[in-house]
């Protein structure tokens, strides 16, 4: 338990990822709080990226993790970005009112 | 080692904890304020763990840029009326159990492998950018990113020049009523839409529509 290996920083980004799934699954009323779960999703992957780049001793992770950072910024951008058309089209951004798609 | 282990548990408890108040908080702006807690915590294990210049840029693009932005869209959008509030729905509560066990077994496959999971003997002899213990940790990252991924890095650049395209696109809206500049009108304007030689006969003088 005392020293820390990469046993733990795994397990932390796998129950990140869980929660992460949870409020992906779960979440009916928010579209916002689904984004915020992706980031979360994303998030764990950046921590198990970053454990075994430092536990292996190879950079090519954290080279990795700033990629990913950089399309996870873009995905929140445009990502609220069609929200705010969203809403400002149908003033609503409730998940279950969205199903202008269904036939 | 013991301090390094404390502090492990430290930050990893309050990122779960934060990480669970994200989804099941009833206000939006509060599963906001909690997702920066979690993203400030988890760059603190980066910088424990030996990774300063992505837990640092972490802080910078995830809590300066990226929860700001879900902050001004929280603000934009009317979050009175969008409460978060999945345990008190009701038509919709049959999708809970089934989400909640498909959850339970992803965490426990994803367990599963951690706990039974070894490296290959030659893993290590594989290695291709071993990190260098002299140099500090932004030096060798920029080592690499700027030699081996540098046409990653450009095309990463590109990624974020659409998706800036892309947002500007999407939430520009072109309002009625409103004097603007024509650009092309103003450039494609010549000299004879514009200027007009006039014989002017003497004493008489220009009247002043003509």
């Amino acid at each position: 338990m005392i020293s820390i290996g990469l046993g733990h920083y795994l397990t932390l980004a796998a129950i990140i990822f869980t929660i992460g799934i949870v409020g992906l699954f779960l979440n009916r009323k928010n579209i916002i709080v689904i984004l915020m779960s992706i980031e979360l999703i994303l998030l764990s992957v950046n921590i198990n990226l970053v454990s075994f780049s430092i536990f292996l001793n190879d950079i090519s992770g954290q080279i990795f993790t700033l990629f990913i950072l950089t399309v996870a910024a873009a995905e929140a951008a445009i990502g609220l970005a069609i929200i705010v058309v969203y809403y400002r089209n149908s003033s609503t951004i409730d998940v279950e009112n969205i199903d202008s798609l269904k036939g | 080692m013991l301090a390094h282990a404390i502090f492990f548990y430290i930050f990893a408890f309050i990122a779960i904890v934060s990480a669970i108040m994200v989804t099941v908080s009833k206000n939006t702006v509060h599963s906001v304020f909690f997702l920066i807690l979690d993203f400030i915590s988890i760059s603190c294990l980066f910088i424990m763990i030996g990774a300063e210049f992505l837990g640092m840029i972490m802080l910078i693009v995830y809590v300066g840029a990226v929860a700001v932005l879900f902050l001004f869209v929280v603000m934009m959008l009317n979050v009175a009326q969008q409460k978060n509030q999945w345990f008190s729905a009701k038509e919709s509560s049959k999708h809970i159990p089934i989400g909640l066990i498909v959850s339970v077994i992803i965490f426990f496959e994803l367990i599963i492998v951690i706990g039974g999971w070894k490296y290959k003997p030659d893993v290590v002899s594989a290695m291709s950018l071993p990190i260098d213990q002299d140099i500090s940790n932004t030096h060798s990252i920029g080592y690499v990113l700027y030699t081996d991924y540098i046409h990653i890095f450009q095309l990463s650049g590109m990624i974020l020049l659409v998706a800036m395209i892309g947002a500007i696109v999407l939430t520009y809206r072109r309002r009625s009523g409103v004097k603007r500049q024509g650009y092309f009108n103003q450039i494609t304007r010549e000299r004879s839409d514009s200027v007009e030689i006039i014989d002017v006969k003497i004493n008489e003088g220009v009247k002043a529509d003509d």
